[in-house]
């Protein structure tokens, strides 16, 4: 059979552009999809016409909407739906098989990924009212209401949601669903090596009764990633610092990059910590250690080196498996010399004193592997003596995390801006301290996962707020 | 006349066309000193051992650039145009010493050409014409205003300097780069508001910029010539079905620099997958593309440099190498010999080219 080809998506219609890329496989560089890739120019042309993708959503109520989406929900999970051109389709397992042979990612993490995306599909409604605490959808559709009492009205931010999406974790998607149901379209450049997630996500949605006009999905280059951020009112983008750096301040466009989430253990119970060895464990290496909700860094007033001893063994002898083995926990990189990268530059930040890498001692070979015909890192555990270290507060693409020893009165100066904190204390000043702290965006009390985040609670960014302000409103009566 | 008699023709004009310009610029009484006192230093004799092109092409060495920017202009003058004021123009030049060209007619000659090639249903004869973008020590700026002379009317201008833009990009502020395209598009519709005008020469992506903030046919353009940037085939696709509607305004891209002068392009659209083949103003200018390093052209349909050789009375230029790259194309019946095709800068696949907004 051909190699399937992916094409752009102008306003819901299909178009096939003479330049293409290839999604190839991680291991062999096999060729598994083509995709069209379009010029700036198309975006923007597409975007004077955007008025007519909004008002296809218009159409629909926000309930029709809620109910489109989980009906989506199911359809992304088992349905078969239309993978590019020719008539061709793709099961559910089609989409798991080949989105890992593409990402490096493991079965059993596409499909915790696929869960995680049919849960926020199938649970918009709970979702938009923790975004929209508890506003009635009806309100949304007339743009005004009465919600406690009180007269509100609200007004949309934007006529699309531009999205900047990345590469490396298929349930980043789950951010920007709500914008269907909020009737925002979106215009989308997916990630260079993964576009499977979002295209599927798309003919779900529009196999389930949403407008196809509601969706623009455009592999574009520099030129047209910036356009998409610049001339939608309201845009995501997802990268690494330096990406990231460019837009901070930016009030239209809402930055994702590096979490540096953490666990923090209080002074209360630190002579408990090795209870909490596998909820850190969890914490750094679920998802192959590749989310922005994974801990880069715990944070204990002491006992460091006794605990970056034990997750070191604990995590040191994990090794690739095969992507179909149940058990896998590491993932292959897509692009061999990011790992390369990852390798050298923990290698070269170890050179300089003050750290060790426990989990050195407990690996049979080197960080950097050849195996399961893939390129992976193996986890790493890195002692650090301060927070001064280069080491210390870092994140990288694979299971990692820095052990640090810092005075419990210094932890919250110390960690800088962090997406996650998981705080294990029950002392009730600290507890305090951390719920008043304004460089944590999630924070977890007591010994839970980073991983854990909630669906009702937006822990980056709330989307409604993002696409809807609210304005003040007198009716003559 | 078949096509390969038309072939055979065009190669046996370009072969005479070659005796007599070397006999022009490297007898004492024509030649410029340039040549002459280069040919004074060589081992061999051009007026004796130039019989045809492709002699050109085995025993003159790559024209160096750096003899455009080094020496002054007045080498480059042929005895017979001594003491008659010369055009200087310029290419290059975003960092250092651009390379300058004198001339006195031969824009005007090879633009009075190529004015034959544009049809009256796109550009208008005694219509009115308007450039926007780089003008300032080009060529093309007089050589816009001679077309649109040559077509019985007048030329607005709106200038952009490209020296600036690939600053600007190159140091990453791509917001002024932004700023400045928009304040050359803006006075752009400030002139289609209050004038009228059929005809645009501007490069892609200003036309883009044009066409999304104005409707450029209800604004009354009927025909665009369009150059200065690389198309591909997606781009060229795009410009012709979207920004110019599907032919509804004439678009006519052009392959040209201060150094060649023009080269016209051969039909193109779905029938081709709109990749546009140039063809240089032969027996004037000669486009060859090579494998640098055998010196011998690549095989049809396939990517080389494109070497450009310039043979007027007022310019002799033999084997530049051009900072692109190309698909050599057969020859066709309207310009019978070789075309390049979906030209690039060179090594613009293994790495990133400024080529700018302009």
């Amino acid at each position: 059979m051909n190699t399937p080809h992916i094409p752009c998506l102008r306003l819901g219609k299909e178009y096939r552009s003479f330049n293409e890329s290839e999604v190839k496989d991680y291991r062999n560089g096999a060729v598994k999809a083509t995709m069209s890739q379009v010029n700036a120019g198309v975006i923007r042309r597409d975007l004077l016409k955007i008025d007519q993708a909004r008002e296809a959503l218009q159409k629909f109520t926000t309930r029709e909407l809620i109910d489109i989406s989980a009906k989506a929900g199911e359809l992304f999970l088992n349905g078969t739906l239309p993978l590019g051109e020719g008539g061709r389709s793709q099961s559910g397992q089609d989409y798991l098989e080949t989105l890992s042979a593409t990402s490096g990612l493991p079965h059993v993490m596409v499909k915790r990924n696929m869960d995680k995306i049919h849960y926020a599909l199938t649970h918009v409604e709970l979702i938009l009212n923790g975004l929209t605490r508890g506003i009635d959808p009806s309100i949304l559709d007339r743009g005004f209401g009465e919600q406690a009492g009180s007269p509100v009205c609200f007004y949309p931010t934007t006529n699309a949601l531009g999205l900047v999406m990345p590469s490396n974790s298929p349930a980043v998607n789950s951010l920007w669903l709500p914008s269907i149901a909020l009737k925002i379209p979106i215009i989308m450049k997916p990630g260079r090596d993964e576009p499977w997630t979002p295209f599927r996500l798309i003919q779900s949605f529009i196999a389930a009764g949403c407008p196809r006009e509601a969706f623009g999905f455009y592999p574009t280059d520099h030129e047209g990633a910036a356009d998409i951020l610049r001339l939608c009112n309201r845009a995501l983008i997802f990268g690494d610092k330096s990406t990231t750096d460019l837009y901070a301040g930016n009030p239209g466009v809402q930055v994702h990059g590096p979490g540096f989430s953490k666990v923090l253990i209080g002074e209360d119970e630190i002579e408990n910590w090795p209870d909490f060895i596998d909820v850190m464990a969890s914490s750094i290496s679920d998802n192959g250690g590749r989310s922005c909700v994974n801990a880069s860094a715990i944070i204990v007033p002491k006992y460091a080196k006794e605990i970056a001893d034990a997750l070191g063994k604990r995590l040191g002898s994990l090794k690739p498996l095969p992507v179909d083995d149940p058990n896998a926990v590491l993932s292959g990189f897509a692009n061999p010399k990011m790992g390369e990268w990852i390798d050298g530059a923990i290698d070269s930040d170890l050179c300089q004193k003050g750290a060790i890498d426990t989990t050195a001692i407990y690996r049979t070979g080197p960080r950097l592997l050849q195996a399961e015909g893939g390129t992976y890192l193996c986890p790493t555990i890195v002692y650090c003596e301060s927070m001064d270290h280069p080491l210390s507060n870092r994140e990288f693409l694979c299971p990692y995390a820095s052990v640090v020893e810092v005075p419990q009165s210094d932890m919250l100066n110390a960690i800088g801006p962090t997406l996650v904190v998981s705080a294990i204390t029950k002392d009730e000043k600290f507890k305090r301290q951390l719920l008043s702290a304004s460089n944590i965006e999630r924070l977890n009390l007591g010994p839970i996962s980073t991983m854990k985040i909630s669906w009702d609670q937006p822990h980056e960014g709330n989307m409604f707020e993002f696409l809807y302000k609210r304005r003040s409103i007198g009716m003559a009566a | 006349m078949s096509i390969d008699e038309k072939v055979k023709h065009a190669a046996d004009e370009l072969d005479a066309h070659v005796v007599e310009m070397i006999k022009w610029h490297f007898s004492p009484d024509t030649g410029s000193p340039f040549w002459l006192d280069w040919a004074k230093e060589q081992s061999w004799d051009p007026l004796n051992e130039i019989k045809n092109f492709d002699d050109i092409c085995q025993k003159f060495p790559n024209f160096e650039d750096e003899w455009l920017r080094d020496l002054p202009n007045e080498v480059w003058v042929p005895q017979p145009y001594k003491g008659k004021p010369f055009n200087i123009f310029e290419t290059g030049g975003t960092t250092g010493m651009p390379k300058q060209r004198i001339g006195w007619d031969d824009f005007r000659i090879d633009y009075t050409a190529f004015s034959e090639t544009l049809k009256d249903e796109h550009f208008p004869r005694d219509d009115y014409w308007m450039m926007v973008g780089p003008t300032g020590p080009r060529r093309l700026r007089l050589s816009i205003e001679h077309l649109a002379n040559e077509r019985g009317c007048s030329c607005y201008f709106v200038d952009l300097d490209p020296r600036w833009v690939k600053r600007l990009i190159a140091s990453k502020q791509f917001d002024q780069a932004r700023a400045y395209m928009d304040h050359a598009v803006d006075q752009a519709l400030t002139i289609l508001k209050h004038r009228k005008v059929s005809a645009l020469f501007t490069t892609p992506k200003l036309l883009e910029a044009l066409a999304e903030r104005k409707d450029l046919i209800k604004a009354g353009i009927k025909g665009v010539f369009c150059g200065g940037t690389t198309m591909d085939k997606q781009y060229a696709r795009f410009l012709v079905e979207e920004v110019c509607e599907g032919g509804k305004i004439g678009f006519v891209p052009t392959y040209g620099n201060t150094l060649m002068g023009l080269a016209r392009h051969h039909p193109f659209g779905e029938e081709n997958d709109y990749s546009i083949a140039y063809y240089a103003p032969q027996p004037r200018a000669v486009l060859r593309v090579i494998n640098p390093d055998t010196n011998n052209t690549v095989d049809y349909d396939s990517w080389g440099r494109v070497e450009l050789t310039t043979l007027t009375k007022e310019f002799f230029m033999p084997r530049f190498l051009e900072r692109d790259e190309a698909l050599r194309r057969k020859p066709w019946s309207e310009a019978p010999w070789d075309g390049v095709a979906e030209v690039r800068p060179f090594g613009a696949m293994e790495k990133n080219i400024v080529e700018g907004v302009y």
